[in-house]
């Protein structure tokens, strides 16, 4: 684990001990409010992160994932419970270990973007690498490199307030990148951006994991962020986590009545994958099977075209009635005689690319792993089917 | 009355607390005299040697730079105009003064308003103080000053800088204070130390505030130095008493606009070099 919470409790008010305690007796959060005036921000919250993973914390304003957030480098101080950083335990840390711990593997990114207005772009991004010391020409080097991958090149002496809404939060997101921190704590990074620069903002950060591979630890109040983001999603409410799971756990499984009212709304096309709404193959037809064979599982089957695999799955062609009729006799296997597949999906394959696809084609489309290998076929029956099915829950 | 209450001695307790102090400290408070005096006689002496349309230019030159040909046209038309007066002398005597007394209430004003800003504490203790500082009337820091420096001009630029002190403070504080949040917490989540965070982001972006609380101090400055001459502070002030004392209206009233013209070439200037620093 990278990151590990366990039970983190977080109480805002003068005496949070004294709350603590009531809570430890088993009181609830609007128990302790009533009696004590406390805010019990965040409630027993315990989850990790594996190295390299993307986690998107998500829920409602008010659900504590702000403060949750803040809890994990110890901006805000948890009131009981433990964050562990690679095992080692940071809840011990004076100010002075706290400050190193942030410094090395830490990069932050806020939602109003939180630019220094002082500041250059250049020296905005380079102020993770001051504060630790870094040398001037290295510094600025590195925070040149950094921009450019965020595509801020040639904006390196602008002024954050001559910048639209999206290019000061690629000089955050640049600011966080360039001290090359293990873990990036994104803070409803995207939320204050146009739903459109929102979108392009997503890709590039899924694009830019692909090739810097941080362990990412994302707020957001937007659910179809959450799970366009997310290799894992930590759902929030009144400060607890309600259902930790993958984007299609949670969609088709709900751990709970406000998790399933929570997901109502989505647009399950971009979420549901190839493989969520694909039948099982019910015929192939391997290398070494002759024509003749293939006809009769075709009919057996009670279809018109017949995959064509290796032993192992692997799918090298497809063969349609007429040509198995057509060179029955010949003494050739079906490998001779099959044509390449044009146009299969992979099993990760949202839904909403498949209409495209099927679009263009009135053959059922083939399912293959990362490997090649069948695993079933989608047609326009069976696309809607899942949509609708999707779309009623 | 029978239960009368007898007058509690607070005037007899400051005046031993002040006879006290000029008794045992007046090397200390000779040696500050004679240093700043010095110091003052020197600047005037160099200002005035040199010839005044040169000063004029040096001024006018630094406006342009700062807020462009309108405002150097406005400040050279208006120098020349104390010049024309016959208060060249005078009128270099009061700024002479307001520098020094501003540069001294700057730096001790400064750090005091870090310090207000940092520990609340201290911000407890230095409010109240600030305030009575403040509500105190002018003429009253004049009475101490003499039995601590004598009579002169070394007694104009300590009340001076007393009265025109409270606002670099309170400014700075207010400035420091008013640094949004979210930037705190971007500098903390970067691992910033306390000084890296005051000197990469509390100053700088507090500048523009501190800035408007400098403004304000050369302000209260030029006023307390008119009023310091009553104690002995020439220049201006002295021009505007000398007519009080002669019922002289007509040279009353040059002293007067004199001091309104070097009040506004004053205010200008610094109020360009704010908005300099910010944007820059």
């Amino acid at each position: 684990m990278k990151i590990e919470a366990k039970n983190l409790i977080k109480i805002f008010g003068p005496n949070p001990d004294y709350a603590l305690d009531m809570i430890k007796k088993g009181a609830g959060k609007t128990e302790v409010m009533e009696k004590t005036g406390h805010t019990v921000g965040i409630y027993d919250v315990s989850f990790g992160i594996e190295e390299g993973e993307t986690v998107v914390v998500m829920g409602l304003s008010g659900s504590g994932k702000s403060t949750l957030i803040r809890c994990i480098n110890r901006l805000i101080e948890p009131t009981s419970g433990e964050v562990t950083i690679e095992g080692e335990n940071i809840m011990g840390h004076d100010q002075h270990e706290l400050r190193e711990l942030r410094r090395r593997k830490f990069g932050m990114v806020f939602q109003n973007f939180a630019l220094f207005p002082h500041r250059s772009v250049l020296r905005n991004a380079a102020y993770g690498l001051e504060v630790q010391g870094v040398p001037k020409d290295e510094r600025e080097e590195k925070a040149r490199e950094t921009l450019s991958m965020v595509g801020l090149e040639g904006w390196e002496n602008q002024m954050p307030a001559q910048l639209s809404g999206g290019m000061q939060q690629r000089v955050g997101l640049a600011r966080a990148l360039a001290v090359d921190p293990d873990i990036l704590l994104m803070d409803e990074a995207f939320s204050a951006l146009d739903p459109l620069i929102r979108q392009d903002m997503q890709d590039e950060l899924i694009k830019l994991q692909e090739r810097v591979h941080k362990t990412i630890l994302f707020i957001t109040h937007d659910l179809d962020e959450a799970l366009k983001i997310g290799d894992r999603i930590v759902l929030m409410n009144e400060g607890m986590v309600v259902q930790t799971g993958t984007a299609e756990e949670i969609l088709t499984a709900p751990a709970s009545d406000y998790v399933e009212r929570f997901v109502e709304g989505v647009d399950k096309s971009r979420v549901l994958t190839a493989q969520a709404v694909m039948r099982r193959t019910r015929a192939v037809g391997f290398a070494n099977d002759g024509p003749r064979t293939a006809l009769h599982r075709m009919k057996e089957a009670g279809i018109s075209a017949l995959f064509v695999v290796k032993r192992d799955y692997t799918l090298i062609g497809v063969v349609s009635a007429e040509e198995a009729d057509r060179e029955t006799g010949k003494g050739k296997t079906l490998q001779d005689i099959c044509r390449p597949v044009e146009n299969m999906v992979g099993r990760e394959e949202p839904l909403n690319n498949l209409i495209p696809v099927l679009a263009e084609t009135s053959q059922p489309v083939p399912v293959v792993d990362e490997q090649d290998r069948l695993l079933g076929v989608i047609v326009k029956g069976s696309l809607l089917g899942g949509l609708a099915e999707a779309g009623g829950r | 009355m029978s239960y009368e209450i007898p007058k509690f001695p607070l005037g007899d307790i400051i005046e031993a607390g002040i006879n006290f102090f000029t008794e045992h400290f007046s090397f200390v408070t000779q040696a500050i005299s004679n240093f700043t005096e010095s110091g003052y006689d020197g600047v005037v002496e160099f200002l005035t040697t040199l010839p005044p349309s040169v000063v004029v230019l040096v001024i006018t030159a630094i406006a342009i730079y700062l807020g462009g040909l309108k405002l150097g046209l406005f400040i050279e038309v208006g120098l020349a105009f104390c010049y024309n007066l016959g208060l060249w002398f005078p009128t270099i005597q009061t700024l002479t003064l307001v520098i020094i007394a501003t540069f001294v209430a700057v730096s001790l004003g400064l750090p005091l308003g870090v310090l207000g800003a940092l520990s609340k504490v201290f911000y407890r203790i230095i409010m109240p103080v600030l305030d009575f500082m403040q509500t105190m009337p002018a003429f009253v820091y004049l009475i101490p000053a003499i039995p601590f420096f004598g009579l002169g001009v070394v007694s104009a630029m300590f009340s001076t800088v007393i009265f025109s002190m409270p606002p670099a403070i309170r400014l700075t504080i207010l400035g420091i204070r008013e640094v949004p949040v979210d930037l705190i917490e971007a500098a903390d989540a970067f691992g910033s130390t306390r000084m890296q965070k005051l000197f990469k982001l509390q100053l700088p972006v507090a500048t523009t505030t501190i800035m408007a609380g400098i403004n304000q101090t050369i302000m209260l400055a030029l006023s307390m130095v008119v009023i310091a001459a009553m104690i002995g502070a020439q220049g201006l002030g002295g021009v505007v008493w000398k007519a009080i004392q002669r019922l002289e209206p007509g040279l009353g009233f040059e002293g007067g606009v004199a001091v309104v013209i070097l009040a506004m070439v004053l205010d200008r200037i610094t109020q360009r070099i704010g908005e300099k620093t910010k944007t820059s």
